[in-house]
C-alpha cells in the first residue's frame, strides 16, 4: 500500500441541493460575519421527519452536562388513535426563545434577559434561584438545577458528571452549591457553540435531519426559506409569546 | 396550670430541635432533600410564605382598625396584633429565603432590582412594611399617639397592597390558567383579613377570656369573613366549571376529587369553615368556642394556600410532557418531604417563640390595658 495515493473524494454538493447540515454550516458562517444584533437565530423542526429517537435530547445533555431534573430538549411522544389504528407524533421541545418571553419580565433581579440575537439567556451568577421564571414559562421549558448527580448513589460518582460545561461561554464545574447549581436552566440554542461557528448539538445529532437552524435575517438561509412555507406553525400561538422555534407539519 | 405550661415548653423545645434538623439539612444538602421539582417548582415553603404574609397583613389591619377608626372594643388587642404582624412577616420572609436556590444572593433584589417583576415589588413592599412596623412599635412604646395614628394610616394601603400583590404575583402568570384570574388579589386580601381576624380571636380568647364584648365582635368578624371568602371561592370554582369546558377544569377537578381531595373538603371546608361557623353561631360570647373557632380557621388556612400554590402547577403546559423524560424531578406530582415539614416546623417554632418572648418581655398585654384606660377614659 505504501506510496499509493488515495483518490480524492468527490466534492460535496454546495448550494440549495447540498446536505442540509452543510448548507446550515455555510449559513451560520455568513451570519457570524454580521454584528450580533443583526443575526436572528431561529430553529425549525420538521415534525414529519422526526422519528422520536431522542438523540437530540441526549446530545444536549452530553453537550451541556445536564444533571437530573434538568432537560433542555425533551421529545414529547403522543399516541393518536385507538389500537390497532394508532400513530405516534413526536414533538421536540427546546426553549422557544420567545420574542415576547414571559420568563424575562418576572425575574426579580434581571438575571434572565433577551439578547440582541434573540436568545433568552440566564446570568448564572446573578440568578437567585427563586424559580419565578420557571413558573412563568408556558412551555415548561425551564428547569431547576437541584445539585444532584446521576451516579451519586452508585459506588463512585462518575467523572463525566463533573466535567465542565461551557454554557454562555463560561467554563463551570458543577460542585457544591456553586452556579449553575441552584439556578434556573434552559436551552440557549448552544450559544457557546454558535459563537465558535458550530451548529447547536441537537441540530448536528438529529438522525432524521428534522431540526434546522440559522439566521432568519438572511434571505439565502435554509431557515428563512422554511419559515416562509404555508405549513409552518408555532406552539401555543395564543400565549402571545411569539416563539422563534417553528414547526413544519 | 404549671404542668400544662411545662408540657407546652417541652413541645416547643422538641419542635424547635426537630426544626433545627431541617434547617441543618437545608444548609448541608441544599435543595436535594426537597420534594418539589422542575415542573412543580414551588411547594410547601412558598405556600407557608403566602400564609404567613396573610396572617401578618390581617393582624396589622386589625391593629390599624383600632387605631385609625377607634374601634375601642378591640383596643386591648392592638399591640398584640402589631407584634404578631411583625413576627408573621419575618417568618414569611424566612420561608421564602429557605426556598431560594442562592440564599446568599437575596440582597440582589435590592441592589439590582427589576421593577417589572411582581416579586421585586413584593420584596420592596415587605421592606417598607417591616420598617413601618418597627417604627410603630417604637412610637407605641414612647406613647406618641399622633405618630402611631399617622403610621397606621399610611400602613393601611400598604397592608392591603402586599397581600393583594401576593395574589398578583401568582395571578399575573398567564402560563397558569388556575392562577391567572383577576379575582386573585382580592381573594388574597380577604384571606389575609380572615386568617388575621381568626388568629386575633384565638389570642383574645386566651388572654382576655372575660371580655365577651370583644370576643363577640371578633367572632362576628370571623363569621362574616368566612362567608365572604366562601362566596369568592364559589365564584372561583363555579364559573370555570359551569359548562365543564375550560382550561382550569382539570386543576379544579384535581382539587375537588384528586388525590388530595380531603385537603379541600375536610381540612378547609369542614375544619376551617363549617366547624368554626357552627361554634360561632352556637356560643358567640363563649371564650373557648370563639377561641377554638379562631384557631381552627387560622391554622387550616395553610390548606387554602397549599390549594392555590400546588394545583396551579400540576398540569403540564404541553400535553404529553409528563412522559417525555423519566426523572424524579420532572414529574407533575408533588408531596412535601419530611425535610420540608421539618423546616416548616422550625418556622412555626421560631414564630411562636418570638410571640412568647414578646408577650413575656414586651408590654403587649397588661400595660396596654392600663394605658388604654388612662388615655381614652
Ligand atoms: S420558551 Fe419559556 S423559557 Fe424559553 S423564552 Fe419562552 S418563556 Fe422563556
Ligand atoms: S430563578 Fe433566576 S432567572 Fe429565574 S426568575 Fe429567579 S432569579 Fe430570575
Amino acid at each position: 500500500m505504501a506510496g499509493k495515493e488515495l483518490a480524492p473524494l468527490p466534492a460535496a454538493a454546495a448550494g440549495p441541493e447540498a446536505d442540509v447540515l452543510l448548507r446550515m454550516q455555510a449559513d451560520l458562517r455568513r451570519a457570524l460575519e454580521k454584528p450580533v444584533a443583526e443575526r436572528r437565530w431561529v430553529m425549525v423542526i420538521d415534525l414529519r421527519r422526526c422519528m422520536g429517537c431522542h438523540s437530540c435530547t441526549i446530545a444536549c445533555i452530553a453537550e451541556n452536562k445536564l444533571p437530573p431534573g434538568v432537560v433542555y430538549r425533551p421529545v414529547i411522544d403522543e399516541e393518536i388513535g385507538t389500537y390497532p389504528h394508532v400513530s405516534r407524533v413526536f414533538t421536540p421541545r427546546p426553549c422557544m426563545q420567545c420574542d415576547s418571553p414571559p420568563c424575562v419580565p418576572v425575574c426579580p433581579v434581571a438575571a434572565t434577559f433577551k439578547r440582541p440575537d434573540g436568545v433568552v439567556a440566564i446570568d448564572y451568577d446573578r440568578c437567585i434561584g427563586c424559580r419565578y421564571c420557571i413558573a412563568a414559562c408556558p412551555y415548561n421549558a425551564r428547569t431547576f438545577d437541584f445539585g444532584e448527580y446521576y451516579t451519586e448513589d452508585t459506588p463512585a460518582l462518575q467523572p463525566y458528571e463533573k466535567a465542565p460545561t461551557y454554557e454562555y461561554g463560561q467554563k463551570r464545574v458543577r460542585s457544591g452549591g456553586a452556579s449553575p447549581v441552584g439556578n434556573a436552566r434552559k436551552c440557549h440554542f448552544c450559544l457557546h457553540r454558535l459563537e465558535e461557528g458550530m451548529l447547536p448539538a441537537c441540530v448536528t445529532s438529529c438522525v432524521g435531519r428534522a431540526t434546522y437552524f440559522g439566521d432568519a435575517n438572511d434571505p439565502e438561509s435554509l431557515v428563512h426559506e422554511l419559515i416562509g412555507r404555508p405549513n409552518v406553525q408555532v406552539l401555543k400561538p395564543e400565549a402571545g409569546t411569539m416563539p422563534r422555534v417553528y414547526y413544519l407539519v | 396550670m404549671r404542668a400544662a405550661r411545662a408540657v407546652l415548653y417541652g413541645l416547643w423545645t422538641v419542635a424547635f430541635a426537630l426544626g433545627l434538623v431541617g434547617v441543618w439539612q437545608r444548609i448541608a444538602y441544599g435543595h436535594t432533600l426537597a420534594g418539589y421539582g422542575s415542573y412543580v417548582v414551588w411547594g410547601l415553603w412558598v405556600a407557608a410564605y403566602a400564609y404567613f404574609v396573610g396572617l401578618s397583613a390581617g393582624s396589622f389591619l386589625f391593629a390599624a382598625l383600632v387605631n385609625v377608626l377607634n374601634v375601642n372594643v378591640l383596643r386591648p388587642l392592638s399591640r398584640t396584633a402589631l407584634f404578631t404582624a411583625l413576627v408573621s412577616i419575618a417568618v414569611a420572609l424566612l420561608a421564602v429565603l429557605f426556598d431560594l436556590g442562592h440564599m446568599n444572593r437575596a440582597f440582589e433584589v435590592f441592589t439590582s432590582p427589576n421593577f417589572s417583576s411582581m416579586m421585586t415589588w413584593m420584596v420592596w413592599l415587605y421592606a417598607a412594611y417591616g420598617i413601618l412596623l418597627l417604627a410603630l412599635m417604637w412610637y407605641e412604646r414612647n406613647g406618641n399617639t399622633g405618630m402611631v395614628r399617622a403610621l397606621y394610616t399610611v400602613g393601611i394601603p400598604l397592608a392591603i397592597a402586599f397581600p393583594g400583590g401576593g395574589g398578583a404575583l401568582f395571578a399575573t402568570l398567564s402560563s397558569k390558567p388556575y392562577w391567572h384570574q383577576p379575582l386573585y388579589p382580592i381573594f388574597f386580601v380577604v384571606g389575609a383579613l380572615l386568617s388575621g381576624a381568626a388568629l386575633m380571636a384565638a389570642l383574645a380568647s386566651v388572654f382576655w377570656p372575660d371580655r365577651s364584648d370583644m370576643l363577640h365582635v371578633l367572632g362576628r368578624t370571623v363569621l362574616g369573613l368566612i362567608a365572604l371568602d366562601l362566596v369568592l371561592e364559589w365564584a372561583e370554582f363555579s364559573i370555570p366549571l359551569w359548562y365543564g369546558v375550560s382550561p382550569e377544569k382539570e386543576v379544579l377537578m384535581q382539587i375537588l376529587t384528586g388525590r388530595f381531595w380531603w385537603v379541600f373538603w375536610v381540612v378547609h371546608l369542614v375544619l376551617g369553615s363549617a366547624v368554626p361557623v357552627a361554634l360561632l353561631l352556637w356560643r358567640p360570647h363563649h371564650a373557648t368556642c370563639v377561641g377554638i373557632a379562631g384557631a381552627l380557621t387560622a391554622l387550616t388556612f395553610l390548606a387554602v394556600r397549599l390549594n392555590i400554590v400546588i394545583p396551579g402547577q400540576v398540569t403540564p403546559e404541553l400535553r404529553g410532557l409528563e412522559n417525555a423524560f423519566s426523572d424524579h424531578r420532572l414529574t407533575f406530582s408533588y408531596v412535601p418531604t419530611t425535610h420540608e415539614w421539618l423546616v416548616l416546623l422550625f418556622l412555626v417554632a421560631v414564630g411562636l417563640g418570638a410571640l412568647w418572648l414578646g408577650f413575656r418581655y414586651l408590654p403587649l398585654i397588661e400595660t396596654r390595658e392600663v394605658e388604654t384606660h388612662e388615655r381614652y377614659s
